[in-house]
């Protein structure tokens, strides 16, 4: 069973503001899933390299020739907050 | 004016019908606006209106030009409505469209509307959409699988043509099957995903449902290619042409007994068993082939699946797209806009992955899941050295209730047993319909998928073959999708 600190922990590194009873059903489901998932220390993996991707494909290049990309007002017509010419956001350093 | 039922009509008869000019393609899209407007099973999210349907297609000829389609609410899809089925993407109108949009669009198919989803395609019951839940056609007091449920249950209930899907881990595949559509994903890397929105980025493919394999064919030559925007796109060599095989002599399909020997239904068996022996009948062979590891492809895959969702979708974070709530301080705007925006779902994958990747657990999850992707690999390998292609039941199971699965999760995911292994190796495969079985428990008959998968990039092979066996099942559709 994966501890409740560690639900936390996970949950402040995901940037996730679980609420008390999420946590509860959070902790019970990763436990679960995680019982599942821990089978695959049954299987021998010694000396097998680890896949990233399955595309025959290593380093694609094309020119570096400049073009347009999207307009800022463009760019900012979906934000939440914008203001001249930029994404707003609350002060990092504000006291909760 | 055409007299005949358009939901009668697979895609590329509809293009022939235009081509010929029996019908125009006026008249076409006027028929289908009016369809998706009665759609009552959920299955569109947004819908187009005449004038938004045809804005940004091209007016080109020839088939299967003015057929128009569907399009999963995943693809960002330029000033029209892009939500992934989450309240966080509610109201978001992208700045431009995704490359299979756009490759669509510019072979003159209008869009007909965005279509349901489990959000950000994470589920196989369409049920973690954040805004309502699609319905099976064939019985709405059942799911239509996932995620591409709304896509899926649009075609088999008549309210488009064809629609386009994304598959991580069997998400065209499976509800392509519950619906009794076809479902193809294609092989990793052979149609661009830029605009597709990332959920698992070694693993998402798009691809497309439809009525038959002949559409899944046209509409992967529209789809199918490299990308300058995607640098992982490769496209198919030789490209994709109508399947025109009518036997299967020579050919050898291989059955991972392994794999199936356990938790599959009684009448998903009989309707496999069945399918087997149409094999025969046509002239290929059957042989067992081993895949030893492909059992566990549905624990590596909760592992490298969630892993890549954790970093794909810290991207959410209220500040250049999306909704924001409010929060004292930057990081608690992050907080509260993801606790709010996220379901429940979608915040167990970024969990899981988070601890997956998380220092002290990085070698013992994501590494290890990691190898034994690398052997599930290798097992596809050998056994494509020994047949021709590898095939099982697409889903363990008919489509199952709403509500019946959404208390366990690993119940949820064991739908995708049998589909994620080719994802893990990034092959193709196809889900095609195999007759009907009768759920757990009694009721009339629900459709059953049969997969098929082919080694990388021969989908001209794995769609000769789904061809000549569709022939033979001969399965029928067309009651539900006309409704009556």
């Amino acid at each position: 069973m994966i501890e409740r600190d560690q639900v936390l922990h996970v949950a402040r590194l995901s940037r996730l503001k679980l609420s008390e009873e999420e946590l509860a059903s959070m902790q019970k489901d990763m436990s679960s899933i995680l019982d599942h998932v821990d089978r695959l220390a049954e299987i021998d993996i010694e000396g097998i390299e680890p896949t990233s991707h399955v595309v025959p494909l290593e380093n694609v290049l094309r020119d570096d020739v400049p073009r347009p990309s999207l307009d800022r007002e463009v760019s900012l017509a979906q934000a939440p907050d914008a203001a001249d010419g930029a994404f707003r956001v609350p002060s990092p350093q504000a006291e909760i | 004016m055409y007299s005949g039922d358009l939901t009668a009509a697979t895609a590329a008869e509809t293009a022939d019908l235009i081509a010929s000019g029996e019908l125009s393609a006026d008249e076409c899209l006027g028929t289908w606006i009016d369809r998706a407007a009665g759609d009552e099973l959920g299955a569109y999210l947004w819908r187009a209106s005449r004038d938004q349907a045809d804005a940004g297609t091209a007016k080109v000829g020839g088939p299967p030009s003015g057929v128009p389609i569907a399009i999963k609410d995943i693809f960002c899809t330029a000033g029209v409505p892009t939500t992934a089925a989450s309240k966080l993407l509610e109201g978001y109108r992208p700045p431009y469209d995704a490359t299979a949009v756009t490759r669509v669009r510019s072979a003159g198919l209008p869009m007909l509307g965005k279509t349901n989803m489990d959000e950000f395609a994470m589920g196989s019951s369409n049920e973690n959409s954040a805004f309502r839940p699609a319905l099976n056609p064939w019985d709405t007091g059942r799911v239509p699988g996932g995620s591409s449920g709304g896509s899926a249950a649009a075609v088999a209930g008549g309210l488009a043509p064809w629609a386009l899907g994304t598959d991580t881990g069997g998400s065209i595949r499976q509800p392509a099957a519950l619906c009794g559509i076809v479902g193809l994903k294609p092989t990793y890397g052979s149609i661009s995903r830029y605009g597709m929105i990332a959920f698992a980025s070694s693993l998402d493919q798009c691809g497309p449902l439809t009525v038959d394999v002949t559409d899944a064919a046209l509409m992967l030559g529209l789809l199918e290619g490299r990308d300058e925007m995607d640098s992982t796109s490769v496209g198919i060599e030789g490209g994709v042409t109508r399947p025109q095989s009518e036997d299967l002599s020579g050919l050898v399909f291989g059955v991972p007994g392994d794999l199936i020997a356990e938790g599959v239904d009684p009448g998903v068996k009989a309707a496999f068993e069945a399918t087997l022996g149409k094999i025969r009948d046509l002239g290929g062979r059957i042989e067992d082939v081993r895949l030893p590891h492909a059992r566990h492809g549905i624990s590596a895959y909760y592992v490298l699946a969630p892993a890549e969702a954790s970093t794909n979708l810290s991207r959410y974070d209220g500040v250049r797209y999306g909704n924001r709530s409010p929060g004292s301080n930057l990081v608690d705007m992050y907080e509260e806009t993801r606790e709010q925006g996220f379901g429940p779902e979608v915040k167990r994958r970024i969990m899981l992955g988070t601890y997956a990747l998380s220092s002290g657990y990085y070698e013992a999850y994501y590494g290890r899941a990691q190898r034994v992707r690398t052997m599930i690999v290798r097992d596809f390998d050998a056994a494509f050295e020994a047949v021709d292609f590898v095939v099982t039941p697409t889903s363990p199971s008919v489509a199952f209730e709403l509500g019946e699965k959404t208390g366990d999760p690993w119940a949820m995911y064991l739908n995708d047993l049998f589909t994620v292994p080719m994802s893990l190796a990034g092959v193709p495969a196809i889900s095609i319909p195999a007759g009907l079985a009768e759920p757990e428990g009694g009721g009339p008959g629900l459709p059953v998928g049969f997969q098929i998968a082919a080694p990388a990039f021969h989908e001209q092979k794995l769609l000769e073959a789904s061809f000549a066996l569709e022939g033979a099942i001969g399965f029928d559709g067309s009651k539900v999708r006309s409704g009556i």
